[in-house]
């Protein structure tokens, strides 16, 4: 029984990973390739062309070949339109996890005196309210008029998405700090500094930890559509050069590897959250 | 007369138009253990506040060993209710963190080595390593008693510290609370709801009426001899008059008071002491004339 319980479950991914491969690979087959044109021409266009095959969307085979070619060499440099796909991902995750830790800067500290303060939070709530709902996208105009430089654009666009999960989920970890705690500190005479690091920041530790696991989230999904925009290097603006070169198969792999990406880093903040997190 | 420990003037406490307790005094001479019993809404636990600094009367003044009390201090630990461990630390963890406050400029060698004299001291030996989760209810207030002792303050407050442990594990811990506090001749001041936690621990029994506008209605003197058990304790003859009389203040008094209003001789800065355990006999031959008013042993003896 425990047996079937174990395995069940990756056992059902597989049979729905096997039949959605079977139900795309049957509807990409290519028929048998009848040539309809002069086979000088279709020497010169040619296979797709000269089949007449409407689709462009490449087999399971095709895009298993293209990863495969992906893995082998993910490192290879060839000029600016043309990168592996690990220099692709090594940018962009660069680019994340600068903005991210500068986000981090200035979040965690901003939200603990929020947390600490009800006067600093009545006063920085309508800027965060009316700040938190904007697109990050929409600053990236500003961003490169002010900063005249696309790389720390992205980096500044990143920051701004990343910020507020982690701000406001540490002002709220810091508040929500059990009095009884806080008593314990003001009955030792405990001061503010040792208080804050020594008691409310591990107390409200899972909670900034989540705000951080949401923001690592929205970044990720951020930099590909700022990548898009600004251009030049990451695996944003790989999918998007693979689009002007109508490699679907290249798009696919690029589609997964953002998958890929950011489950990991999802996965190392959850570990880092339970490293911090006490059971009651 | 030498200035008492703690000592509590006209204290009360309004929020609002509501009085919760006004016009308090008692005092607590050093090495004795008071306990305080009323009702739930009388104001026991911000009483314990005031005292512990973490809260604030209205009116009225708290001192202890003569300074009035602006704030929390390390000369008076608090052992709360829900114990208030950090779940973040170990055991040894939660104590070295106090013993760290107290003297920071300790090593940490000094400070583990202090620690563990405390962790002994309550029988904890052997679960330094664990955090408090893993801890039963009993030995989470085992180690909140460590590490209110472990400054080594002048008194110990506790706020109903095993109300919510099971009866016999309360048991146990009150007989620690007990053995320590002969060993260390430690002054205490507890609240509690347990009547016979009371009578086994204490010295003198502040009874108080209920709120809003609680007073203290008098304090009855534990005439038992200090060194009980509580497997003996209900032998001794005094011990059904005076857990009878709190009993009976409990139920009927400490409303009709709040009610009727006091006696006409009823002085709020000197309540009235009485001491419910002597017969009528040991008590006129205790007390010396002229006698005081409201006889506890009337009140007492069925």
């Amino acid at each position: 029984m425990k047996a079937v319980n174990v395995w069940g479950a990756p056992l059902l991914s597989i049979v729905i990973l096997l039949s959605f491969l079977a139900i795309w690979h049957a509807a990409t087959k290519q028929e048998t390739a009848r040539q309809i044109v002069d086979p000088e021409y279709a020497k010169l266009v040619g296979d797709a062309a000269a089949t007449g095959q409407k689709s462009a969307l490449p087999t399971p085979a095709d895009v298993g070949r293209t990863l495969w070619s992906h893995l082998n060499d993910p490192f290879y440099d060839k000029g600016p339109n043309d990168k592996g796909i690990g220099i692709q991902l090594a940018y962009s995750i660069a680019r994340v996890l600068m903005g991210y830790l500068l986000a981090a800067l200035v979040a965690i500290p901003v939200g603990f005196v929020i947390g600490m303060s009800p006067l600093v939070y009545r006063a920085l709530d309508p800027f965060i309210q009316v700040l938190k709902p904007i697109s990050p996208l929409a600053w990236m105009p500003l961003a490169l008029f002010t900063l005249q430089d696309s790389s720390i654009s992205a980096i500044f666009v990143i920051f701004i998405c990343s910020m507020w999960p982690m701000l406001i989920n540490t002002a709220f970890g810091v508040a929500a700090v059990r009095r009884e705690w806080l008593n314990v500190a003001r009955t030792l005479e405990v001061g503010p500094f040792r208080k804050a690091f020594r008691v409310i920041l591990p107390a409200a530790a899972p909670t900034i930890m989540t705000g951080m696991r949401i923001s690592i989230g929205i970044a990720w999904l951020v930099i590909v559509a700022a990548e898009m925009l600004v251009g030049g290097t990451g695996i944003g603006y790989f999918v998007w050069n693979e689009w002007n070169n109508l490699s679907i198969a290249n798009i696919i792999s690029g589609i997964l590897a953002i998958g890929l990406v950011g489950m990991l880093l999802d996965l190392a903040l959850a570990r880092l959250t339970k490293l911090v997190t006490f059971p009651e | 007369m030498t200035e008492p420990l703690i000592r509590l003037e006209g204290i009360a406490k309004r929020f609002g138009t509501t009085t919760v307790f006004e016009n308090l005094h008692f005092s607590v001479e050093a090495g004795e253990f008071a306990c305080l019993i009323g009702h739930s809404g009388c104001g026991k636990t911000t009483i314990l506040n005031v005292l512990a600094g973490l809260d604030h009367a209205t009116e009225g003044y708290v001192f202890v060993g003569g300074r009035e009390v602006s704030g929390p201090s390390l000369d008076r630990a608090v052992i709360f209710q829900s114990h208030a461990l950090m779940p973040w630390l170990t055991v040894a963890g939660n104590i070295a963190f106090a013993v760290k406050s107290r003297w920071p400029e300790w090593s940490s060698e000094k400070v583990r080595a202090h620690s563990q004299k405390y962790i002994d001291l309550v029988n904890l030996g052997g679960a330094e390593k664990k955090r408090p989760a893993e801890l039963s209810g009993g030995m989470k207030q085992r180690v909140g008693i460590a590490r209110a002792l472990s400054i080594e303050p002048r008194m110990l407050l506790m706020d109903e510290p095993f109300s919510a442990l099971d009866a016999l594990t309360r048991g146990v811990l009150q007989e620690e609370v007990l053995r320590i506090c002969a060993e260390t001749r430690q002054t205490v001041f507890m609240i509690t709801h347990d009547v016979d936690e009371a009578i086994l621990l204490a010295d003198k029994i502040v009874l108080m009426t209920n709120g809003p506008c609680a007073k203290i209605a008098e304090i009855v003197v534990n005439t038992l001899p200090r060194t009980r058990t509580r497997h003996d304790l209900h032998k001794h003859p005094h011990y059904y008059r005076i857990r009878n009389h709190l009993i009976e203040f409990l139920v009927d008094r400490s409303r009709a008071f709040a009610l009727s209003g006091a006696s006409a001789d009823y002085d709020p800065r000197n309540p009235p002491l009485v001491k419910p355990g002597l017969d009528p006999t040991e008590a006129r031959a205790v007390e010396a004339p002229p006698e005081r008013h409201g006889t506890p042993t009337l009140v007492a003896v069925r």
